[in-house]
């Protein structure tokens, strides 16, 4: 608990860093001055939002992370591995090519339905294999997600939507503005909600029948995690982008530490995305200072060395 | 095959062209012939890369070596400027950049392939991250790059099949003529990789030096395809396992002609379709992107339950 509280501290620091970062030089002397309204102004509408924005998609994509591991029950599992990213931005697209001024909220569900539905094809595809390696889940994944997303890109470019769609594929914090990322808080919700769940989840990933012997309604539980896994996917996608391999490495590096009890490492598991998150985007910030590199290719780059680390040393200690 | 070919190119250079015969056949001439090219460079370069990995589902694509010629490119422009790179010599140019893949590329794959026994999936799942992370490098890159730069960049990756340097068509097309040679003479050893490693060296086949040879080959290939239309993913994995199935023999001098045409056959015919009947355009990557995700979790999930 005491190890709980000091990483929350060391986040809140990274917190008021990433706020600190900007092109616009911040007075924290005169924030509570009125007089100076600039201050306050590019504090409240674009610098809280954007690191309140970027805590809560580390924590979310973390923890949906987690639950989609838990699912698939195999670690290399995650939103991005899963084709639910992908199916999310074809909801998004469809909204788009359908409606084009509906509103966020529209957006979000339409592409939470398609989230859903991908997961879910996903985890169909799954049930038909023999697992004889691990290592074909993400495979799978990632080739589903490989034709969902071909298919989004065929409609994209018949309808001329190609470069809105890169917007959404390539996560980018720079356009978060206040009114422009309320949505995130329900993935944060969704988080909460994930913690109070979290021993069914613990429990459904040790399988169908050892579910059942417990008393729990395995396809409920399933369903429950899969219905939270999209619904955050959605959310995070529709406001700031994917995020490649967010979800997958973070839960990784937490359960090497801690385990696989869910419960358990939930918090950590949030807290350690968020301030991933939080040091990859000030990075992001800074590195070409006054310009800044969208947060997805700095994941995208970090993020798949992590990924091949784990790989490598993983296949190496099984022999 | 044959026959179909020639009548899929006939039928592109001819369809729907009224009159200025003058300006449409080079036109059309230059665009088929770089077709022509990229196709038999991606069947020709999966079929070897299959060989010497000894399996049907990798190819040079899905491990990420096209991504790792954008890298090397966008590097020579963030290190060099893009007006060094366009004072170069195109030829010379290519040369240079062919010579760094092969050397990166050959580390890189001795390091994943000969260096230790490993399975299968985790190659290809390490091959996909690779590629993402070469992306994602580039990318990174190219936002350092200022913008004039950029666009020269982006005219030197993403050249589609309507916009074709005439100078690099004719590099191409040597690079290609003089690979084929190499790859007629070892047309016997590559049969006998197919038997796998032991049973290769067993036969007296100089295996590393062999390997070597054949990954420059490859890399070659791919830099050739890469330079000429940019990443085609699945290309090659779906024209390689239709030519497997359409042959069924594992002999070389079958499978890489067939494979080879398959290919000349899906993109002229391919493009003529989307050109003249539908009236699309440059979505055939989309579609082949299509039908080889979906082929290649097919191929995944048969490999599973044999």
């Amino acid at each position: 608990m005491k190890r709980l509280v000091f990483a929350t501290i060391v986040v809140l620091i990274l917190a008021v860093i990433s706020t600190m970062v900007g092109v616009y030089d911040l007075q924290w002397g005169s924030i509570f001055n009125a007089d100076d309204g600039d201050n306050q102004l590019v504090l409240l509408v674009s610098r809280v939002p954007r690191t309140i924005a970027i805590i809560l998609t580390g924590m979310s994509m973390g923890v949906a992370g987690l639950i989609m591991q838990m699912l698939a029950r195999n670690r290399f599992a995650g939103p991005g591995t899963s084709g639910t990213v992908e199916s999310a931005t074809l909801g998004l697209l469809t909204v788009l090519i359908l409606a084009p001024g509906a509103p966020l909220m529209v957006k979000m569900i339409v592409a939470s339905v398609f989230a859903l539905a991908g997961t879910g094809l996903f985890l169909g595809v799954l049930s038909r294999i023999p697992l004889r390696s691990p290592l074909i889940v993400p495979l799978v994944g990632i080739m589903l997600g490989g034709v969902i997303s071909s298919i989004t890109n065929f409609f994209a470019y018949r309808y001329d939507l190609l470069q809105s769609l890169s917007v959404w594929t390539n996560g980018d914090f720079s356009r978060i503005l206040r009114g422009r990322y309320e949505l995130l808080w329900i993935a944060g919700i969704l988080t909460v909600i994930a913690y109070f769940a979290a021993d069914r989840f613990t429990v459904a990933g040790m399988g169908e029948e050892f579910t059942t012997n417990l008393g729990l309604d395995y396809r409920k539980v399933v369903f429950i995690g899969m219905v939270i896994v999209a619904m955050v996917t959605a959310v995070d996608v529709v406001t700031v982008g994917s995020i490649p391999f967010l979800g997958l490495i973070v839960p990784n590096i937490v359960s090497m530490i801690m385990g696989d009890n869910v419960r358990r490492s939930l918090p950590w598991v949030a807290l350690f995305g968020a301030g991933f998150l939080l040091v990859s985007d000030t990075f992001g910030r800074l590195v070409r200072y006054p310009y800044e590199i969208p947060i997805g290719t700095v994941v995208g780059i970090v993020g798949s060395a992590i990924f091949l680390t784990l790989l490598l040393r993983r296949s190496a200690r099984v022999g | 095959m044959v026959a179909l070919a020639i009548v899929a190119i006939v039928a592109y250079m001819t369809l729907e062209s009224r009159g200025m015969w003058e300006f449409v056949l080079p036109f059309r001439g230059r665009k088929i012939a770089a077709i022509i090219i990229v196709g038999y460079a991606i069947a020709v370069s999966t079929v070897l890369f299959q060989t010497i990995t000894n399996n049907r589902i990798l190819t040079p694509s899905i491990m990420g070596f096209d991504a790792l010629y954008m890298l090397i490119q966008t590097i020579i422009v963030y290190l060099f400027g893009s007006s060094r790179l366009l004072m170069l010599d195109p030829q010379q140019r290519f040369a240079m950049e062919v010579f760094v893949m092969v050397v990166f590329s050959s580390a890189l794959y001795f390091w994943l392939f000969v260096k230790a026994e490993r399975s299968l999936h985790l190659l290809v799942l390490v091959g996909i991250i690779f590629g993402t992370m070469f992306r994602s490098i580039t990318n990174f890159l190219q936002r350092l790059i200022d913008p004039n730069e950029f666009v020269v960049l982006q005219d030197a990756g993403f050249a589609s099949f309507s916009a074709i340097d005439q100078t690099l068509l004719w590099v191409a097309a040597g690079v290609i003529v003089a690979i084929s040679l190499v790859i007629i003479r070892m047309l016997p050893m590559f049969d006998v990789l197919t038997l796998g490693r032991e049973m290769a060296i067993g036969l007296g086949v100089n295996y590393r030096r062999v390997i070597t040879v054949t990954l420059v080959l490859v890399t070659a290939l791919v830099s050739v395809s890469t330079a000429l239309v940019g990443p085609i993913t699945f290309f090659g994995l779906l024209v390689a396992n239709l030519g497997y199935m359409l042959i069924g023999s594992a002999k070389h001098r079958w499978t890489i002609p067939a494979a080879a045409l398959l290919a000349i056959i899906a993109l002229v015919g391919g493009q003529t379709l989307l050109e003249r009947v539908f009236s699309f355009n440059s979505t055939l990557s989309i579609i082949i992107e299509f039908f080889g995700g979906v082929m290649f979790i097919v191929l995944l999930i048969r490999g599973s339950v044999r």
